[in-house]
């Protein structure tokens, strides 16, 4: 098997515009962090300032204080007393500036790290079915943490270190003019030459720094999938192929990191280097302007003292250099963070909301703060009144004509009418358009062309989340959180009392099955359930949507793991659920819809056949054949039925 | 620990080697280049000797080409060994958890693994690449320092010597108290993962129950936790450049003290004054060496953590295991259980599975039916041994699977697994699964069998369209009909179908019931169904009732005689799927 295509994983490995990037990453520098910030920047200059002066203070310390003691009978030694205690001081301040530089900053990073996961999760909160369908898993979690944490090396080290380089080097600067303007500037066009190859290097590294953090997400899809599907690699022996498949993407992986750490690893050696060349330049060329007296000013003295000075300045340089590595693999990582970051979230226009509501004096309906088991609509409009409708569960699809890509419409012409209370069935071939239709009702997916309607209410004027609120769904493929049972079965409704909870387990005939399991409503689910069987599951996510207690509810293959006896025992407690309610079923065993009120027979993405059981029967049409399986529906349809 | 990460050193041994190689040769031109340096100008300029001044700036440009070359090279090799000791932790990693039992992956987590194969194993590579280059460096100049000092003046020289057992000491008991913090803040970062990759998963559950807000809290609760103890170990850490600064900046006041005296006092016979100067270059050598050193070990306090959560996953032992002179040869497709006894929690008291006598002849199709939760896909995985006994025995063609190769075995029982996954890859590669050097005849053939064929046809690539992770891309029953080809491709002694039909409309599901009865008469069948049509035409059908074998009989005879199979069919012919 080969390595996962790479998909929306970043498309080239090139960071555009890494001022911008860094820009956004000193955003997240706010409120209480950007005090912070700004203090331990003067504890940087503290730092600094006290290395400076201490290293001039011990430049003068002998001749100031040493030599004029050298020879006399008894020494005062009081002055050097009094001078050392000033260092010492001095030192102090520096010692304590560091650690406050040290522990703001391990606050500072963490915090931003936080914020920018706390970002990225909100954001992919928003984000539309769409984006998730096409993105690996495993890829996206990386950017959680292996890039995430690219920034913590970058604000935590690298800053401070480039600051303080930065200082150094400012007074350097002002000590080399002072000293001779003309080699400044010979010093400062070699320091050009340096940048250019700063400049070459670095993009080389980074390009590979890109492509390093893109492998350790795709390293991480690749891992998830096939933990995730262990079984199915045990069942088949697969463990080779499936090492194969590792050993390819580990190798790319090696790659990337090897071309970018080594770009990153040279760089320092170079920078060093040229500046001890850049030394002996100034020795030489310096050595014979002095000797040959050709410019004023550059006397012997002045080449001596600029030597040293510009190791002073070339130094520091190469220290920044050296931070190239963290600061461009920072910059690779939150790219990654900020593409997610970046991604268009769903858009929601909706304004028209769900509230409870009451019947007032007057017999109108009226918004109320407490639970009432009755909602309404609350439709405000332009000219500022507002208008409630009850809810009522009444859904029509008008004419809807739907397609994934705009170019590929897969359903065509559906037009439903669902009463409330009533039971609607939908009937074909797997890929016939069945769950696409689900995934319009609850806006997972907008519509190309026609009109779906709530209650009245066009749902593209309804706020999603509202929408949402009043449909309950079960899907086939039952997903479980990390928690106990009772929590499980509480996602239904955040609010709902342990008995409601064990009440809508009975309901869904899952109550027997979880007192037989070790801790009862308390035992953990870890790994979805994975210690459950399939049924069990489904049974369990039946009773977190009766928990909900949803006006209408979609039913998505929602009992095609539990045998039959035990559906007809889940089908009682359903009924009495879906009395009263709305209800969209889709289902492959008949049974399960026989008592609809209406059936919709799909094929290739159209409504072929409607009527209810009895009727289509005396159709005897493909409802007939499909019930007494003399026909099997054709299964062209190749698009996405999920 | 240590020991068995530094196997995954392998074939990067001599890089290893050669980067600290390469590192002491900088460092020795790094101490060669300032004293030329300083002659260049004590000798040249200030001679104002021109010849002097060209012969030794040709020297030292010489020494700057070498000592380039040797960074280069350090740097090269340093990125080559440890990009490649992480690639073969995480291939050895990867390798142990293919070999993993569920037991196994179910004491690790899913998202745990990933983050040790990723983000521990980052940790790990950085700090092996600071080891062999910085490691090397700083002690040398550390030493270098100490040990000319010691030359300079023994007596002045001990108070570096004091100052080094104080580091230590230091050192000590930050890493002691901050490993046990790294060790909760990785544990939060599965957490991290954990709720990521569930809400991954469970998108579509977490929208439609409107729940982004409650996600988010529960995301914000885990963050802070992560938050806490991150800032809470870098705190720690941070006592660390205080404490050497406070060191080296201690030895400095106390050489200027001592050192002024003893010049002063001897008159500069036991001290010049120029010694002095550069007993505070070197203590400030000192420092910057300390310096390095003190980030090598934050790097090191933090891989030790990792470097336990990697080790952890190398050394977990399988607990299903082959035997150590296993049978390849398994001789036909006939199934015995005797007396089997089966807990997940390898606890007789709580057994899924009791007592379950069995006997299944080679080439005969079997039908599993019975509720929900009653054991039914736990039976069946006990015969290609994904789970282990936990009493009595389960023979495959008379032999204990436990004596047999576990690949042999399964390559033998082929296994639809009731939730199917694909993998994201082409339906040939998917198919090629079941066996890797399938012809494109067979895979055809199996496809045809599995009454995929037909559907594949219609669209556009064929047998090279790319299916999605998970199978995204195809309908339920399309993805149970290529999960079914794929099994079949591997033409096995015993086939198993748990639960793999449910989406196949009863025709189509028919059809492969028929293709299977004339193309592979000889292989076992045991199927498992919730639709009686799909078993009834089985030689015997076993009636399972929580986690016991209520009958082992033909459909007529269990239509007569049984009173749970009654049941179930009267509840299908009622609703009318025939």
């Amino acid at each position: 098997m080969p390595g996962p295509r790479p998909r929306n994983m970043g498309p080239r490995p090139k960071i555009d515009n890494p001022g911008k990037i860094i820009k956004r990453i000193f955003s997240y520098l706010r409120g209480k962090n950007r005090l912070y910030f700004i203090i331990v920047l003067v504890c940087i200059i503290t730092v600094a300032v006290a290395t400076t002066t201490s290293s001039v203070f011990l430049g003068s310390l002998i001749d100031d204080y040493v030599v004029p003691l050298l020879g006399q009978k008894t020494a005062d030694f009081n002055p050097l007393l009094i001078a050392l205690i000033k260092l010492g001081a001095l030192f102090a301040l520096g010692i304590f500036a560091s650690w406050l530089q040290s522990y703001l900053m391990a606050i500072v990073s963490q915090r931003m790290l936080k914020e920018v996961r706390d970002d990225m999760f909100c954001h992919m909160q928003s984000l539309p079915i769409k984006y998730f369908d096409t993105h690996l898993y495993g890829d996206l979690m990386s950017r959680y943490t292996n890039d995430t944490d690219t920034l913590r090396q970058m604000i935590g080290m690298s800053i401070p270190q480039t600051m303080s380089s930065m200082f150094s080097i400012l007074v350097a600067l002002v000590a080399m003019i002072r000293e001779n303007i003309w080699l400044t500037i010979f010093v400062l066009l070699t320091v050009v030459v340096m940048l250019f190859i700063v400049k070459y290097v670095g993009s080389r590294s980074s390009k590979h720094f890109v492509l390093q953090q893109k492998s350790i997400g795709q390293i991480n899809g690749y891992i998830e999938e096939m933990i995730t599907g262990q079984k199915v690699v045990k069942a088949f022996t697969h463990e080779q192929k499936c090492k194969d498949g590792f050993d390819s993407i580990n190798e790319e992986l090696v790659e990337n990191a090897f071309q970018a750490n080594k770009y990153a690893n040279i760089l320092m050696p170079i920078m060093g280097n040229l500046g001890h060349v850049q030394y002996v330049l100034i020795a030489v060329v310096g050595g014979a302007l002095a000797l040959s007296g050709a410019v004023s000013g550059i006397t012997i003295g002045v080449i001596v003292s600029f030597l040293q000075l510009s190791r002073n300045f070339t130094q520091p340089i190469t220290q920044i250099s050296q931070q190239i590595n963290a600061v461009v693999m920072a910059l690779a990582g939150s790219k990654r963070v900020f593409d997610l970051l970046d991604e268009q979230p769903e858009t929601d226009d909706g304004y028209v909301t769900l509230v409870n509501a009451k019947y007032n004096k007057n017999g109108e309906i009226e918004e109320c703060e407490e639970r009432t088991e009755m909602w309404a609509w609350k439709h405000p409009h332009k000219d500022g009144t507002v208008t409630y409708t009850k809810l009522e569960g009444d859904v029509v699809l008008d004419d809807v004509d739907f397609g994934y890509v705009p170019e590929k419409i897969v359903l065509h012409d559906i037009s439903i009418y669902a009463r409330p209370g009533e039971k609607v069935a939908f009937v074909g071939a797997t890929g016939a358009g069945k769950t696409t239709i689900t995934n319009l009702i609850n806006r997972f997916y907008d519509i190309a062309d026609g009109k779906i309607r709530y209650d009245g209410i066009n749902i593209n004027k309804i706020k999603k989340s509202d929408l949402r609120r009043s449909l309950g769904i079960v899907l086939q493929d039952t997903n479980l959180f990390t928690g106990t049972i009772m929590e499980n079965i509480r996602y239904g409704r955040l609010e709902a009392t342990d008995e409601e909870c064990i009440a809508a387990a009975k309901l869904a005939n899952a109550h027997d099955f979880i007192m037989r399991l070790p801790d009862g409503y308390d035992t953990e689910i870890t790994e979805n359930g994975a210690s459950l069987s399939q049924g069990q599951r489904q049974l369990l996510s039946i009773a977190r949507c009766a928990v909900a207690d949803p006006p209408v509810m979609i039913l998505d293959e929602a009992t095609s793991s539990i045998d039959t006896r035990t559906e007809r025992i889940v089908q009682k407690g359903m009924d009495s659920l879906m009395c009263g309610r709305t209800v969209f079923v889709i289902a492959h065993r008949l049974s399960t819809i026989q008592n609809s009120d209406v059936i919709m027979v799909l094929e290739l993405g159209r409504i072929i056949e409607r009527g209810n059981h009895d009727a289509l029967i005396a159709q005897k049409g493909k409802y007939y054949q499909l019930y007494t399986g003399a026909f099997e529906l054709s299964s062209g349809n190749q698009d996405s039925d999920v | 620990m240590i020991k068995r990460l530094l196997k995954c050193v392998r074939e990067y041994k001599l890089s290893s080697v050669l980067a600290p190689a390469f590192v002491i040769g900088e460092v020795v031109l790094e101490v060669i280049i300032p004293v030329l340096m300083a002659r260049l100008i004590d000798n040249g300029i200030l001679k104002q000797d021109m010849r002097y001044i060209l012969i030794t700036g040709a020297i030292l440009l010489v020494a700057c080409i070498c000592s380039l070359s040797c960074g280069v090279l350090s740097g090269l090799f340093a990125a080559k060994a440890s990009s490649g000791v992480a690639k073969n932790i995480r291939k050895d990693m990867f390798y142990n958890i293919q070999r993993f039992s569920f037991k196994n992956i179910d004491k690790f987590k899913t998202s745990s693994l990933v983050t040790r194969l990723t983000t521990d194993v980052t940790n790990v590579q950085n700090a092996y690449q600071m080891l062999i280059r910085g490691a090397i460096r700083s002690p040398i100049m550390l030493i270098s320092s100490v040990t000319v000092a010691m030359t300079i003046n023994f007596k002045l020289s001990l108070i570096f010597i004091a100052v080094i057992p104080i580091l230590a000491i230091a050192l000590y008991l930050i890493i002691t108290r901050v490993h046990s913090v790294f060790m909760k803040m990785f544990k939060g970062y599965d957490k991290l993962n954990n709720i990521v990759g569930e809400n991954l998963h469970g998108i579509r559950v977490v929208k439609s129950f409107v729940r982004e807000e409650h996600e988010k809290k529960k995301f914000f609760d885990v963050s802070e936790y992560v938050y806490k103890l991150g800032s809470k170990a870098e705190k720690i850490i941070a006592l660390n450049t205080p404490v050497m600064n406070l060191c080296v900046y201690g030895s400095i006041i106390a050489i200027s003290w001592i050192g002024a005296t003893i010049v002063v006092n001897s008159s500069e016979t036991a001290l010049t004054t120029g010694e002095l100067t550069s007993m505070f270059t070197y203590a400030m050598q000192m420092l910057m060496s300390l310096m390095m050193l003190s980030m090598i070990m934050v790097m090191i306090i933090m891989s030790r953590a990792s470097i336990q959560r990697i080790h952890e996953v190398l050394v977990e032992e399988p607990d299903i295991t082959p035997p150590e002179n296993p049978d390849y040869d398994i001789p036909d497709g006939s199934i015995e259980f005797k007396n089997v006894t089966f807990s997940y929690a390898n606890d007789p008291e709580r057994a899924c599975l009791s007592n379950v006598d069995l006997k299944i002849n080679s080439g005969e199709t079997i039908g599993i039916i019975g509720a929900t939760g009653s054991s039914k896909s736990t039976l069946v995985q006990l015969i290609p041994r994904l789970y282990d006994v936990t009493e009595g025995e389960v023979l495959v063609g008379g032999k204990n699977v436990k004596n047999y190769d576990l690949a042999a075995l399964r390559d033998e029982v082929a296994m639809v697994l009731q939730k199917n996954v694909l993998f994201s890859g082409t339906i040939k590669d998917n198919l090629r699964w079941g066996k890797e050097d399938a012809t494109d005849e067979e895979i055809v053939h199996a496809c045809e069998l599995a009454q995929a064929a037909e559907f594949i046809n219609t669209f556009p690539d064929g047998y090279d369209t790319y299916i999605e992770q998970g199978g995204a891309n195809v309908s339920g029953g399309q993805k149970q009909r290529l999960c079914i080809a794929r099994a079949l491709i591997r033409k096995p002694k015993i086939l198993i179908l748990d639960d793999s039909t449910s989406a196949v409309d009863t025709k189509t599901d028919a059809l492969i019931r028929k293709a299977f009865a004339e193309e592979i008469p000889n292989t076992t069948k045991i199927i498992i169904a919730q639709r009686v049509s799909s078993v009834q035409d089985s030689d015997k059908i076993i009636v399972l009732d929580g986690g016991r074998i209520n009958a082992f009989a033909s459909h007529e005879k269990l239509l007569s005689q049984n009173e749970i199979y009654k049941e179930i069919y009267n509840s299908q012919q009622k609703g009318g799927l025939e």
